[in-house]
């Protein structure tokens, strides 16, 4: 159904139908992370991604006239190369999906845990704040510097 | 079979659930109308009982107008997410120690993903109606919810930190093991969930975007009969959800008031407080048949009886649960105790509705961003302190959260005094 939405999303003329398969797809994906067990993943994933960024999206899809570009040509002149590259691509996935089940490990991922905890929302949290945490504090501070940025920019001069 | 009893649950859930908001929205009326001074709806049925029955009727066999250039994918496809996203939320709430249609193990995640996803209910109907007010009204609305649910969201974890678990029932568990309600313990977390729900729900003073003097209806000018209900249905729907957890997470859910306090009645097995639920009703069924006799009408007469029989025997349930073993004894009156504190809840709902005036929406906005955000952080820190206060050097669970309480009050009322003036050189945004 993620697939299926994706192409859905693509395809469609209309940008808000669009914007709303988009909506699917990611609701796909978390669908995807509560079948493997990762549940704080599928509820992360939807407040965040569906419920903060898409509505972002939303608004300024709805905010801008969209009138003119609708009526454009959708499809341009560069769709071989495009599509032969998306085939490398998908080829490069497929052996590596038949490798890894094969057996042989042609991504080499880091080992995971030995046990796994069966609470996916405690196994983040642990591995957040003990093998993750320069990265973690890396990322709240790009995020911090990225809002200031933002209210800077925003802010109108007064008087 | 393991589906049977959580379908059961559900498909009544949802069967009560529309009598339930349109008997929500007569009492809103009812309720309006007394603090107005007047009597409100007294026309149908006695008492205007059968009002909502009326309106139900009514809705269904209007015309369905769809505007003429509206998208008619997403006119039809906007209310229908509204409800969805209002009636799924249902699934991880639990209402006794019993009844609940899952134990999610991150049931209050899930709540509030569910209600973030009821957003687009209101962006597409506001898009798909082609109409400016819709439009704006939707956006507007969009953004106070956003901003909203992130305060509401950061007045939760202070629960969270208490509580140590995401799972609704082990939250009210915790309550039950610490002996005290969060509610009284973090006041400031219910005080910041109190008006981030105000707020999430549309309701007043939050309600610009749906006021009828400012946008017409806002979003749902261009919704007629069925599709309109739908909406309102999800609207009060959401109030119901959203009092169901304050009342998990800050009233004690099912949990019966002064759990600790054991007195019995002399000469039975039974405590006072155990007997308070079937007392209750009892009263209001003595008050029923008190004023039976001086109703103007013989149907309001007979109503009134039927009332007061309907009490006597919802009382005659309550105080036979007392002798029924303990599991019955706790569904039945952890439910009781449950719809008590939510419509308690949805009182006060209602009570402030018809007190305050309506926010302005930059003031809305600065009243979220700069007031109650600030102040959710600087709770979820005085919680964090309050916890190594209890851990590390063994202060009392009530004793550790008062110095953070009042340090947290502090930091309001500073916040308080610097967003006084409302109107100073920058102008308003044009909207």
């Amino acid at each position: 159904m993620a697939v299926a939405s994706a192409i859905l999303m693509v395809t469609r003329r209309n940008i808000v139908h669009g914007a709303v398969f988009l909506i699917n797809t990611l609701l796909s994906t978390a669908g995807i992370f509560l079948l493997l067990q990762a549940e704080f993943l599928f509820v992360v994933q939807i407040i965040l991604y569906v419920g903060g960024i898409m509505v972002l999206f939303v608004f300024v899809i709805m905010l801008v006239n969209l009138d003119v570009s609708m009526r454009q040509v959708q499809f341009n002149r560069q769709w071989f190369v495009a599509g032969a590259l998306a085939l490398v691509l998908a080829a490069q996935f497929l052996f590596a999906i038949h490798a890894t089940q094969a057996g042989r490990d042609p991504l080499r991922l880091p080992a995971m845990a030995a046990e796994i905890s069966p609470k996916n929302t405690e196994a983040v949290a642990d591995a957040l704040f003990s093998h993750y945490m320069l990265p973690f504090e890396i990322a709240s501070i790009l995020l911090l510097v990225a809002m200031i940025g933002a209210v800077v920019m925003a802010k109108r001069r007064v008087g | 079979m393991p589906f049977v009893l959580p379908v059961l649950y559900a498909v009544v859930i949802v069967a009560v659930l529309p009598l339930m908001a349109g008997y929500i929205v007569l009492m809103e009326r009812k309720v309006m109308a007394d603090m107005q001074a007047r009597l409100g709806p007294m026309r149908v049925g006695p008492h205007g009982l059968l009002q909502p029955i009326a309106d139900a009727v009514k809705l269904l066999l209007k015309e369905d107008i769809i505007p003429n250039e509206a998208d008619r994918l997403m006119f039809w496809f906007a209310p229908l997410v509204s409800v969805t996203m209002a009636l799924l939320a249902y699934s991880a709430l639990a209402i006794g120690p019993a009844f609940q249609i899952a134990d999610l193990n991150i049931g209050l995640l899930f709540i509030l993903a569910i209600s973030s996803l009821g957003i687009y209910g209101i962006v597409l109907g506001g898009w798909a109606s082609n109409s400016h007010y819709s439009l704006l009204g939707a956006l507007r609305s969009a953004a106070q919810l956003v901003s909203y649910e992130t305060a509401a969201g950061l007045g939760l974890i202070s629960v969270l930190l208490l509580a140590g678990s995401l799972s609704m029932k082990d939250i009210v568990q915790a309550q039950s093991d610490q002996g005290v309600w969060f509610g009284f313990s973090v006041p400031f977390g219910f005080f910041i969930y109190l008006v981030g729900s105000i707020a999430e729900t549309n309701r007043a003073p939050f309600d610009l975007p749906e006021a009828e003097s400012e946008l017409v209806a806002g979003y749902m000018t261009e919704y007629s009969g069925f599709r309109w209900s739908l909406y309102f249905l999800a609207e009060y729907a959401n109030m119901i959800i959203v009092a169901g957890i304050a009342t998990t997470l800050f009233l004690g859910g099912w949990l019966r008031p002064g759990a600790r306090y054991h007195e019995h009645i002399p000469g039975t097995g039974v405590e006072w407080l155990d007997a308070l639920p079937a007392l209750l009703t009892l009263g209001v069924a003595l008050y029923s048949l008190k004023l039976a006799p001086k109703q103007p009408v013989k149907i309001q007469k007979i109503v009134m009886v039927m009332v007061a029989v309907l009490c006597f025997g919802v009382a005659c349930v309550l105080a036979g649960a007392l002798f029924a073993p303990p599991a019955v004894m706790q569904g039945i009156h952890g439910a009781f105790w449950f719809m008590a504190k939510v419509f308690a809840y949805i009182y006060a709902f209602l009570w402030i509705r018809f007190t305050f005036p309506r926010y302005r929406f930059d003031q809305l906005m600065r009243l979220g961003w700069r007031f109650l955000i600030p102040l959710a952080l600087v709770n979820v820190i005085g919680v964090g302190v309050a916890i190594v206060l209890r851990q590390q050097f063994a202060w009392g669970p009530i004793v550790s959260l008062i110095p953070t309480t009042l340090a947290t009050l502090g930091v309001a009322m500073l916040l308080a005094k610097d967003d006084a003036p409302i109107v100073d050189a920058q102008t308003a945004d044009g909207e």
